[in-house]
């Protein structure tokens, strides 16, 4: 539908004429610039050795070199944030999409009293700041014996993840048309079996999504897997990264190296699943 | 009657539904809240355990309103906020406005948008600290180049130019998401208004600013509010780019409430901090939903 409607909005909406348009057309080409030279940069700068990179930096490099990716996980280890990352941001995905898609289900099709304030506490909840919390969750995970652990990594990040998934999920699950459900009922189908059976394969791709968004923001948690960590055998990524330490001087080579190794698949999924994400994150926020 | 108990049956099968993941965000996010506050109450240094922790009542609020630490560190808060979300909203309008265009290449901009904002804030940090380094940045060697700069700039040295990486990563970072939070807003307007303006022979700005503009309120209030919110507890970026330096001249408050809990351990001064930071926070939701009437999703309003 909106494919359709496009050709006409060009021709309605802000047509500039021929200065306009190279006006427009140049700040476009900056802001693009602008959004992938940092990229550019750090991927390149990755692949050269660290006395071209501080002697004479080049934005057109000759020689590539791979000792810094090497040594990422020959000297470094970086495979073990790695793991734990993945452990922590699997972990939390799993249980907030199974949890999450009960309550995503009983408040977008189920009529309720309460369903508005329920919807409002979630969204507050999601909006509230991390740092808030951090002294108690600290206090309660050291008394049972969970800092530097999995667990105490994966409870507080329920904090976030939770309210994120429910929100999302409802945004998208109102969106699935309901007229299946509802020729179900009529013909007899209880309410478990016109979930199981037609709500739930409908929302499949929406779940997809739901748990790629919740997956990106756990992978990117800094401040409570900094809190609540004591060393290199539970640091997630983000943590171990922005600690990296050299003997010298700032091991630039190796920290870009890890910034790609770790950007590289996040990257990827939000390039493969773009449409897809931009409708699960403005689903819930904003409406007509 | 039987209609009745059949919506009472549907009742309790939504609260059921609904009842595990509430009560996990009650436990883990609601309890802890009510549990900071509590420790707010108490002196209470996890470095000194001799001196247990003894009932303080308001004092920690009190030394608060006394340390120009923490006022500093809000006013840094505030700076910040406000001058990465002006132009967070003003490149954002610009994205939106031309990714609703029908252009070549404009599902690569719409991809290429996207990857800032989803790779981790930390890495963010880390690329902009490595161009704006003395050492071999290459913005350094660019300006050298051109010749706008004699010599390399040490950027961190002082807050007035540490502040330009920070709040540059920031935009960089975030403006994809206003971006597309405006992008759904403008989506939503109806065609036939700027049809009607333009066989009126309104032209292009006339449009912008009395049929987008207006429409989009709704979108840029609801855009405000999340990157207010996220803007008060900016904590990653700062942490990585200058660690609040140089000093602590570019401190947030939610670094200075990490280091009083984390580097300094101590918890009733630190929890205290954070109540303030809550406080504030729930103050300025409160402030942008009831002042200026933002209305969050839900299937009502």
């Amino acid at each position: 539908m909106r494919e359709a409607g496009r050709g006409k909005r060009e021709a309605g909406n802000l047509r500039g004429g021929g200065v306009g348009r190279w006006v427009f057309g140049g700040a476009l080409v900056l802001l693009m610039l602008f959004t992938l030279f940092p990229f550019y940069w750090a991927v390149v700068a990755s692949f050269m050795s660290d006395a071209q990179l501080f002697r004479d930096p080049t934005l057109f490099p000759r020689h590539l070199i791979f000792d810094h990716y090497h040594a990422l996980f020959t000297e470094r280890d970086f495979v073990t944030p790695i793991r734990n990352s993945l452990v922590v941001a699997g972990t939390t995905t799993l249980f907030c999409l199974t949890v999450g898609t009960l309550a995503a289900y009983a408040l977008a099709r189920i009529d309720f009293h309460g369903k508005a304030p329920i919807m409002a506490f979630i969204l507050a909840v999601t909006m509230f700041p991390q740092i808030s919390i951090v002294s108690p969750l600290y206090l309660l995970l050291r008394s049972l014996h969970l800092i530097d652990t999995y667990p105490g990594l994966i409870m507080p990040y329920m904090t976030f993840a939770m309210p994120l998934t429910v929100w999302v999920l409802t945004g998208s699950i109102r969106q699935i048309p309901k007229d299946l459900e509802e020729a179900a009922h009529v013909d007899g189908a209880t309410r478990r079996q016109s979930f199981t059976r037609i709500l739930l394969p409908l929302a499949l791709p929406s779940l997809a999504t739901t748990g790629i968004l919740t997956f990106i923001y756990c992978w990117n948690e800094f401040l409570f897997a900094l809190s609540f960590t004591l060393g290199p055998e539970r640091q997630t990524v983000p943590v171990a990264i922005a600690l990296f330490r050299g003997q010298y001087q700032v091991p630039w080579g190796e920290i870009l190296a890890a910034a790609v190794v770790a950007t590289a698949p996040v990257a990827a999924m939000v390039l493969v699943f773009q449409r897809r994400i931009v409708q699960g994150l403005t689903a819930g926020a904003v409406k007509g | 009657m039987r209609e009745s108990s059949r919506l009472g049956s549907e009742a309790r099968l939504g609260w059921a539904l609904v009842a595990p993941a509430l009560g996990v965000i009650a436990l883990i996010a609601i309890f802890p809240l009510g549990w900071t506050f509590w420790e707010s109450l108490h002196l209470h240094e996890l470095r000194m355990p001799w001196l247990g922790k003894p009932f303080i009542g308001l004092a920690n609020y009190v030394e608060i309103a006394r340390d120009p630490r923490f006022w500093s560190a809000l006013g840094h808060t505030a700076f910040f906020t406000v001058v990465s979300i002006s132009l967070e909203l003003l490149i954002g309008l610009f994205l939106a406005l031309a990714m609703n265009r029908v252009f070549r290449g404009r599902g690569f901009v719409r991809a290429a948008v996207l990857v800032p904002w989803a790779i981790p804030t930390v890495v963010a940090a880390l690329l902009w600290r490595f161009i704006f380094e003395s050492q071999g940045g290459i913005l350094n060697a660019l300006l050298v180049d051109v010749g706008i700069l004699n010599q390399p700039m040490v950027w961190f040295i002082q807050a007035s130019t540490a502040w330009v990486p920070v709040i540059l990563a920031d935009v960089w970072k975030t403006t994809p998401f206003v971006a597309l939070l405006l992008l759904a807003g403008l989506q939503h307007i109806d065609l036939s208004l700027y049809e009607a303006a333009a066989v009126d022979g309104a032209n292009a700005w006339w449009q912008l600013r009395h049929i987008t503009l207006p429409l989009l309120k709704p979108a840029i209030l609801v855009t405000l509010i999340f990157r207010t919110l996220d803007g008060f507890r900016v904590f990653d970026l700062i942490y990585v780019l200058t660690g609040g330096g140089p000093g602590t001249s570019t401190e947030p408050v939610a670094l200075y409430t990490f280091n009083a809990l984390l580097q300094n351990l101590r918890f009733g001064y630190g929890s205290a901090l954070s109540v303030v930071i809550f406080a504030i926070t729930f103050g300025l939701a409160l402030f942008y939903v009831r002042g200026l009437g933002v209305r969050l999703g839900g299937d009502e309003g």
